[in-house]
């Protein structure tokens, strides 16, 4: 159908134009099939069975979220949801192309086509959700803005900020929260502002800023993995915003983005019904009907999403439930040991629920 | 008929072949320009992403550290573009005539009759000359906020040096009164201050275009024929004077055209101050670009602001080359 | 006799290069003053009291530079994030395009053999490190970096950009309006604004000018950025050996019967071209130079690489300022050899 559109034969100049150049653009984009991959807007799902691959968004490095190796082996909690979306999907966890983005990249980046899904330790917001041609799946994460600062200086409270030199980076939820913040309290302060993470730390760490803030899971990651001797600083125990982070897909493709939150929601439905790497299969034989009906023995829900019958399965037995992947990552299995707090289940009074699937 | 189209045959082929070869470009560009255009509607269309320039009027939901003016949180973009620009042009212009200062020095000591001087200058201008500005950038902010004392420094009676850079008094509008600096639990506040980020870009910057500068200066010097120095001292004209009247008119024919370009090249490098966190127009405009997703605005806005500092600066370079122009009788 | 010239000439080179007049003397004694008391502290802190051992420990005690930075982080810093078992092939890289760089100083006169083995040249680069074949592991471009990186993005945006600029450059001095305004309107625009604006478009707008279903790797669409930033300022050196070259060549051209494009191609483009060679090795110089700015949107050339291995490393993060020497080292011996290599085309011709 689309190819005919060009043989067809226009009186109109700008027509037969247009079609001459849209082979021009088509041949050029052969030409540079070498270096550039292919990516079906409409149809994610069908690009990424095409390409046998998940494309995926995470930051440079932030221990805990998503952070490489020196082997090159990617490790986090957003790098997970990335592992248990190629494995529900592709039928493997390694089947993932992890693309480093920074904060400034990465909206574009999914955008452009050049992700699938972007997991990338991002705050979900009305103008990034409504204006930015992304959609925000399911939260993974609950987290706040907070402060780290030297204990040098003698602060032990946010109030004691006044007139301080705060570092912070460009263009991110914190840079805005900080300035609200501030004004709110009517107290004065002076942003350095950096467009990279990397500089923003180097500066508050040769002592430029007084205090550096950003969301407390990542303080607490950088107090861990980025000083030679964490006594030397200290994180405010007082958090002044709520940062939730999901994942996030394009605009255009609700199969895909239907797939994103429910293989989430499959995670955490795993953790309410006890479903585990070790005994999966033992609970999918003799399981009760929610977990009979999450793992395929029952109605074929995976159906519905375009999956197959093992789509949850395949996930769970990828990565576990969404509390093996907290405590391996961020608690204790991990050298932040963050406890759950607000990450709790909702029945254990935490904040992290799933719909039912069923 | 026949014949007479064979006689102006040629005159009128070459004539509509030019205007064809013409008509096909404008054509063509049209073409892709229409194409680039429409894709990029379409796709932002379809990615949900609202274009135009309303966001200039909406409130910044960030502040700006440094700045002729305070600009806070909660003012309209188009203010926090304006403070990005006077920031760019603060740091530009004085950088600008530093370097001029700098570059003079250099461009006369290269012709110094001391060898060792004359060493000097020239391994100054290869130095700076072959390393990349950022790399110079990044170098002088690491510097600058490791060797800078934590602890305040106070000279001069009201002035103080520290990691969050130079305080130094000011006085408030017209009045005789001042704002002095004065000492806060961990930092200074008051007064007027140069950040690290400011003096980085401003020594990087001035290091850096002085290296080329010099080059020119040299050049322009060794223009001036030596015979006409040595006639100004048989006239019996002190060192000063053969400077003055002789030596420096001429030279600057030659060295204000590629001043010229030095001096836009200085201008364009400012934007690296994004690197180093000082709040520049680009990095206002990146800031901006990352908060409102409007991309193309926001580059837009960057490369018409450059556009007109670049024709402003060769106006004014161009009115004094005219100036210093052999007027020829 | 011969004894008594010697002195003579060498007290006589003094007297002259040190001490010729009062001025003269004064800057020598200052000179010699600041040596004593800044070159020993200079040589300590680079050499004498360096550490070049790779020990955190040893380089936090020690009063002098810490080299240990470099032989830690050396392979980072060089070849970024491609994968440590593979970084034979980025090493391959950087040792044939070096090599094909020395050829080419050297052979410049047949150029257009050279833009021939230039292609095939960068053809065989790009395919070695991206790999994927004949049991080469598939490295993404997202993985490159460091010296490489910077290499391939300077070559790379030289090569695309000549052809553009010789075009743009006949365009500006074309006897046709249209062309002649729409080149020079080219030319200066792009002069006018500063390469990061240029980086933005290929990072930020580049991939919303295609349609949606194609996505463009970063690297290329930075490479085809400079290459379009680079192309103006080619055209312009170019113009300039255009207009140098006499009109009665071309006179005489044309009526041995040569069409337009022939006396283009085979008598004003080789001159011009050798004219303006050692104008365009500067442009060259600066593109290299300017290269570095691609770590703004987030590309691990050389800095970035740097940045890239410090950053994260608390044990090593004091030391950036030897890293920077480094890097620094690495570009000022590319520049000033290539700089050198202009002035003496400058001083043969």
């Amino acid at each position: 159908m689309r190819r005919n559109d060009c043989f067809f034969v226009s009186t109109n100049i700008f027509s037969t134009g247009f079609c001459s150049l849209r082979k021009i653009v088509r041949w050029m984009l052969v030409a540079s099939m070498l270096t550039s991959m292919p990516v079906l807007a409409g149809k994610t799902l069908d690009g990424i069975k095409a390409r046998g691959v998940i494309s995926c968004g995470v930051s440079t490095g932030l221990a805990g979220f998503s952070a490489m190796d020196s082997k090159g082996e990617w490790h986090g909690l957003d790098v997970d949801i990335c592992k248990a979306l190629a494995a529900a999907t592709l039928g493997d966890a390694r089947k993932v192309k992890w693309v480093p983005l920074g904060s400034q990249q990465r909206f574009p980046a999914l955008q452009s086509g050049e992700i699938d899904v972007l997991s990338h330790n991002t705050t979900w917001t009305l103008s990034r959700d409504a204006s930015f041609g992304i959609h925000f799946t399911s939260i993974v994460y609950h987290d706040g803005q907070g402060f780290m600062v030297a204990k040098k200086t003698g602060i032990s409270a946010v109030h004691q900020l006044s007139h301080a030199d705060i570092c912070v980076q460009s263009g991110t939820t914190s840079e805005k929260t900080l300035n609200d913040y501030f004004r709110a309290q009517k107290m004065k302060f002076r942003p350095v502002v950096f467009e990279n993470f990397e500089a923003s730390l180097k500066a508050f760490f040769s002592g430029r800023c007084q205090a550096y803030t950003t969301d407390a899971s990542s303080l607490a990651a950088i107090l861990q993995r980025e000083t030679r001797n964490p006594g030397d600083y200290l994180v405010l125990a007082e958090v002044i915003s709520k940062e939730p982070m999901s994942p996030a897909v394009r605009r255009g493709d609700d199969e895909w983005f239907a797939i994103v939150k429910w293989v989430v929601n499959a995670l955490i439905v795993a953790e309410e019904e006890q479903l585990t790497q070790a005994n999966l299969d033992t609970q999918k034989e003799h399981g009760n009907a929610v977990v009979q009906g999450l793992l395929g023995n029952a109605d074929d829900i995976g159906k519905l999403l375009g999956l197959d019958r093992a789509w949850a399965y395949r996930a769970i037995q990828a990565v576990g439930n969404y509390g093996d992947i907290f405590e391996r990552n961020l608690g204790s299995g991990s050298p932040l040991k963050l406890s759950r707090g607000a990450n709790r289940l909702w029945t254990h009074g935490g904040l992290i629920y799933a719909p039912p699937i069923r | 008929m026949h014949i007479k189209k064979m006689r102006l045959g040629w005159l009128r082929q070459a004539y509509i072949k030019d205007w064809l070869i013409q008509a096909g470009v404008i054509v063509g560009l049209l073409l892709v320009l229409t194409y680039l255009v429409s894709m990029l509607s379409s796709n932002l269309q379809a990615k949900n992403i609202v274009s135009g320039f309303d966001f200039l009027t909406k409130p910044a939901s960030f502040g700006i550290g440094e700045g002729v003016y305070d600009f806070e949180a909660g003012s309209p973009y188009w203010q926090a573009f304006a403070a990005g620009l006077a920031n760019t042009l603060r740091v530009a212009l004085l950088a600008i005539v530093l370097s001029a200062v700098l570059g003079l020095a250099l461009g006369f000591g290269r012709l110094s009759k001391n060898i060792l001087l004359r060493g000097l200058c020239i391994s100054y201008v290869e130095i700076f000359r072959n390393i990349p500005l950022l790399l110079q950038f990044l170098a002088w902010y690491f510097l600058l906020t490791t060797l800078l004392p934590a602890e305040a420094w106070q000279f001069l009676g009201h002035c103080y040096l520290s990691k969050s850079g130079l305080s130094f008094p000011i006085p408030i509008g017209l009045s005789l009164t001042w704002d002095f600096p004065s000492r806060n639990p961990f930092n200074i506040a008051g007064g007027a201050r140069l950040t690290p980020e400011f003096l980085t870009v401003l020594f990087g910057l001035t290091l850096y275009t002085a290296a080329y500068l010099a080059e020119n200066i040299r050049a322009g010097l060794e223009s001036v024929p030596h015979g006409q120095v040595e006639a100004g001292a048989a006239l019996g004209l002190t060192h000063q004077q053969i400077l003055r009247h002789i030596l420096f008119p001429q030279a600057l024919r030659v060295i204000i055209p590629p001043a010229t370009n030095q001096f836009s090249g200085l201008i364009k490098s400012s934007s690296l101050a994004i690197t180093v966190g000082y709040p520049d127009l680009v990095s206002i405009a990146n800031t901006s670009l990352i908060l409102t997703g409007h991309a193309a605005e926001c580059i837009f806005l960057i490369i018409i602001t450059y556009l007109l500092l670049s024709l402003l600066l060769s106006v004014i370079m161009n009115w004094l080359n005219r100036k210093f122009q052999i007027v020829e009788r | 006799m011969n004894n008594a010239v010697i002195p003579s000439a060498f007290t006589n080179w003094l007297r002259v290069n040190l001490f010729a007049d009062k001025a003269s003397i004064l800057i020598t004694l200052l000179f010699c003053v600041a040596s004593a008391y800044c070159l020993p502290a200079v040589l300590d802190w680079l050499l004498f009291k360096a550490v070049f051992r790779a020990d955190a420990e040893a380089c936090r005690v020690a009063q002098g530079a810490c080299w240990g930075v470099v032989t830690e982080k050396y392979r980072v810093i060089l070849f970024g994030r491609y994968p440590y078992q593979e970084q034979w092939r980025p090493m391959l890289v950087v040792g044939i395009l070096l090599l094909s760089i020395i050829v080419s100083c050297r052979r410049f006169a047949d150029y257009s053999r050279l833009a021939l083995a230039w292609l095939l040249v960068m053809l065989f680069c790009f395919v070695l490190l991206r790999g994927g074949f004949a049991g080469l592991a598939l490295v993404e471009s997202s993985r490159w970096g460091g010296l490489p990186l910077t290499l391939l993005l300077t070559i790379g945006s030289i090569a695309g950009a000549f052809p553009l600029a010789i075009l743009l450059a006949f365009g500006r001095s074309s006897q046709l309006p249209v062309i002649r305004a729409l080149s020079t309107l080219y030319i200066e625009l792009i002069r006018s604004i500063p390469l990061v604006s240029m980086l933005f478009l290929a990072a930020f707008i580049f991939p919303l000018l295609l349609p949606s279903r194609y996505s463009m790797d970063v690297f290329i669409r930075v490479l085809l950025g400079i290459t379009f930033f680079l192309a103006a300022y080619l055209a312009e050196v170019l113009r300039g050996g255009l207009q140098s070259i006499p009109a009665g060549q071309l006179e005489a051209a044309a009526s041995l019967g040569l069409r337009p494009w022939q006396v283009r191609w085979h008598i004003i483009l080789p001159q011009a071209l050798r004219a303006t060679l050692p104008s365009l090795i500067n442009s060259f110089i600066s593109i290299f130079k300017e290269t570095s700015l691609v770590t703004v949107v987030g590309l691990y050339e050389l800095t970035g690489a740097l940045t890239l291995s410090l950053s994260g490393d608390p044990n090593w993060r004091p030391f950036y300022l030897e890293g920077y020497l480094f890097i620094a080292a690495i570009y000022w011996c590319g520049c000033f050899a290539l700089s050198r290599h202009s002035q003496q085309w400058l001083n043969k011709t």
